[in-house]
């Protein structure tokens, strides 16, 4: 599963805009995910990251 | 938080802050619903903007403007200078604005026009009624609301979230985000009145660098770079820092700034039934400069003025919105992004070399005007076999 270092993320939002599946959504000051739509897969969210908030963990 | 409104205006940037704007004017009942606690906080951008694009909505004001420009200066991988403006071009470049007073601004007068403003107040789905948007759910305080509108406009930034809930698909590739980093670096030896853009695949993959003053011996010096040349070690940040070391390593550093732009094609259609999407959600932020604030405040202001015209004639249907679609698409606004987005294609396929034999044969022209237009022009002249790679490029303009 995908999981957000919350004291890396500077809450920009530039992986909500890329995410295929909708799957992120920014609330105010902090990002979140919603796992059932997820899939793990394609690690777009962590590539595009300008500072490496977001990391895939082995389940 | 009334019921119902005439217009929810979902965002409070410039284009949702022109579009509750021009709606109110028209004596709409508007609420515009901004899911930060405040306006204009955290900014998210590198604040330039051309003067007489600016002077289309909003008299300048000292209150806002950090820095007032007379020229741009293109720096090409090995450090071969273009100016552009100088001396002829009669101040008339750009300002670098503060943005955190500037959307202030922009919101006061929307409320004063007679907009409803929460703040704090995040829309976290449409109501869709009939398969139409006729409202958002919106959270405030701990509190649910359901607010009907009759005309939703979507003003949610590059996110864009409000579409996507619609049923639009507003996803960026990954190819066409570019994912930036920023700092507001302080103590630095700048020229107060020129931005800098440092074009360098090394340097900036599918990007360039900026500076832009911010007044005195300050500037916002960032970064973007393309989604697909980011990744572990190499993202904008690492990028950002390692010129920060080598151009201004004695410059303190007082504010981290973070975000994405879209250098897509617009959205296919930026109109459901009751539904107009502005700026940075339609994806119009322009895909050579990376600028969005006055296509937001242009579609902002031509969202308002159609919800007016729609409501008053009593059909909010996608048909009759339509009229929004076809004003920016086929008007000064669309041209210019369909005649970037086909110089930002030719441009990202070039290497250092390529840019530096393109600098090097400018270093002579002169230029006053500061448009990519302009500039393009200039460079085919100055690079005849550019119209022989480029010709899509060159009919376009």
């Amino acid at each position: 599963m995908i999981h957000i270092r919350r004291d890396v993320c500077g809450y920009c939002g530039a992986c909500v805009s890329v995410c295929p599946r909708g799957a992120l959504e920014l609330i105010d000051a902090y990002l979140t995910v919603d796992e059932t739509l997820c899939k793990n897969k394609c690690k777009i969210c962590s590539t595009v990251c300008p500072l490496g908030a977001i990391v895939l963990e082995e389940q | 938080m009334k019921e119902a409104y005439d217009v929810l205006v979902v965002g409070g940037g410039p284009g949702g802050a022109l579009a509750a704007k021009t709606a109110a004017e028209q004596g709409l009942s508007v609420l515009l619903v901004e899911k930060r606690p405040a306006i204009g906080a955290p900014v998210r951008c590198a604040e330039g903007i051309g003067k007489e694009a600016l002077a289309e909505f909003i008299k300048p004001d000292p209150k806002w403007i950090c820095a007032d420009l007379d020229k741009a200066v293109l720096i090409g991988p090995d450090g071969t200078k273009f100016t552009i403006g100088d001396n002829h071009s009669g101040g008339k470049v750009g300002y670098v604005l503060d943005r955190k007073v500037f959307d202030r601004e922009l919101i006061w007068q929307a409320a004063e026009a007679g907009a409803e403003i929460q703040v704090h107040a995040r829309a976290s789905a449409p109501i869709m009624i009939d398969g139409k948007v006729s409202g958002a759910v919106i959270h405030q305080h701990g509190n649910t609301y359901e607010v009907r509108a009759k005309v939703v406009i979507a003003a949610d930034g590059v996110e864009s979230k409000f579409t996507k809930w619609a049923g639009i698909n507003t996803t960026v590739p990954l190819a066409e985000l570019e994912t930036c980093a920023q700092y507001v670096v302080n103590d630095i030896d700048i020229d107060e009145r020129a931005n800098l853009f440092y074009i360098s695949y090394t340097d900036a993959p599918c990007g360039y660098i900026w500076v832009f003053p911010k007044g005195h011996r300050c500037a916002n010096i960032g970064i973007g770079i393309a989604g697909m040349k980011s990744g572990e070690g190499h993202r904008a940040k690492d990028y950002l820092d390692r010129f920060i070391a080598r151009e201004f390593p004695t410059g303190k550093i007082t504010e981290l700034v973070v975000g994405g732009v879209s250098v897509c094609k617009p959205l296919d259609c930026t109109v459901a039934d009751n539904l107009i999407i502005v700026g940075d959600a339609a994806r119009l932020s322009d895909p050579i400069t990376g600028g969005g604030i006055y296509n937001a405040m242009y579609t902002g202001k031509l969202a308002g003025d159609v919800a007016a015209a729609a409501l008053k004639k009593g059909d909010t249907s996608k048909k009759t919105l339509m009229v929004y679609d076809d004003t920016w698409r086929d008007g000064p606004l669309g041209h210019a992004l369909a005649r970037n987005y086909a110089v930002k294609e030719a441009f990202i396929k070039m290497d250092d070399a390529k840019f530096n034999s393109i600098v090097h044969s400018m270093t002579d022209l002169s230029l006053d005007e500061i448009s990519v237009r302009s500039l393009v022009i200039a460079i085919f002249k100055a690079n005849p076999w550019l119209a022989l790679e480029l010709p899509r490029l060159l009919l376009s303009l």
